[in-house]
């Protein structure tokens, strides 16, 4: 029962992914394609999340801490980056 | 079960490629190092998911997180001190 | 995962992950970036601490890396989410025909 829950909720998670990535994939502006990047990032630490889950290891959740960790800094420089008028 | 990862894998690994022919088809720089930091980010979880936490973890921070960084500092960098000199 | 909160655990990450399909379908529908901006960052953070809070529930023995993962993205999601605004708004995007108030645009008035 438990297993065919987080099944479900996997395969919730992959639609997600698809769609942030077509969302990337089209971004009329950059900015679009940062917020993609960063939709991504965060569907990737639920992955990571349900990847743990499933095999079992707590081991997995350190690389989940470090993309919480580092992931803004890339999207807060891009932003930065981008306040000038690139594209 | 058994099944499930070697289908994320095979998702991961797509996304990947596409990911890079963006990074390769990108007409401005931002979207190309943002699209390579994407394939950065791909790598890292398809490393975990074929059991190698350790290399995922240094995929985590050295490719998506660090160089995603650093070239965008640098651009920043360049596109001010351009602005500078004319 | 097989303790007494186990079937809770498991309904709650599925709770966050639709949290998480919505978030989603919203970057992918919504027809401006501000719009974009809200539905990809405050849906998204909702389904992920969801899904923290269920594999609390399903591995009781985690619950101190769950609640550092869940610390660290309450605290930069809003921050990167804001920071995009404001990129998008200087940048110079459009909103959408149907957007009424722009609040940034009044208090800046001629600044910048």
């Amino acid at each position: 029962m438990v297993e065919t829950i987080l099944i479900a909720a996997a395969a919730l998670v992959a639609l997600a992914f698809v769609l942030a990535m077509l969302r990337f994939l089209r971004g009329p502006h950059a900015v679009d394609r940062v917020i993609g990047f960063d939709v991504l990032t965060i569907i990737s630490i639920t992955g990571i999340v349900l990847v743990a889950l499933v095999e079992g290891r707590a081991i997995y959740l350190d690389v989940a801490l470090v993309y919480a960790l580092l992931s803004f800094l890339g999207v807060i420089v891009a932003a930065r980056y981008l306040e000038g008028g690139e594209e | 079960m058994t099944l499930l990862a070697p289908l994320a894998a095979a998702g991961f690994g797509l996304a990947m490629i596409g990911a890079a022919l963006m990074a390769l088809r990108a007409r401005s720089t931002a979207v190309a190092v943002l699209a390579a930091g994407l394939v950065s980010l791909f790598a890292s979880v398809l490393f975990l998911i074929l059991a190698a936490p350790d290399v995922a973890m240094t995929e985590a921070a050295i490719g998506s997180g660090l160089t995603t960084f650093l070239f965008f500092y640098v651009l920043g960098r360049i596109r001010r001190e351009g602005y500078d000199d004319d | 995962m097989t303790g007494p909160f186990a079937l809770i655990g498991a309904l709650i990450v599925l709770a966050g992950a639709a949290f998480l399909f919505l978030g989603g379908l919203g970057l992918y529908r919504m027809p401006d970036s501000y719009t974009r901006i809200q539905a990809g960052t405050k849906a998204t953070t909702l389904g992920t601490l969801l899904v923290l809070a269920g594999a609390a529930f399903l591995m009781p023995g985690w619950w101190i890396k769950l609640m550092l993962i869940l610390l660290f993205l309450m605290f930069t999601n809003p921050l990167s989410s804001q920071v995009l605004a404001r990129a998008a708004h200087r940048a110079g995007i459009r909103p959408a025909p149907e957007t009424r108030a722009d609040a940034l645009a009044d208090d800046q008035g001629d600044a910048s």
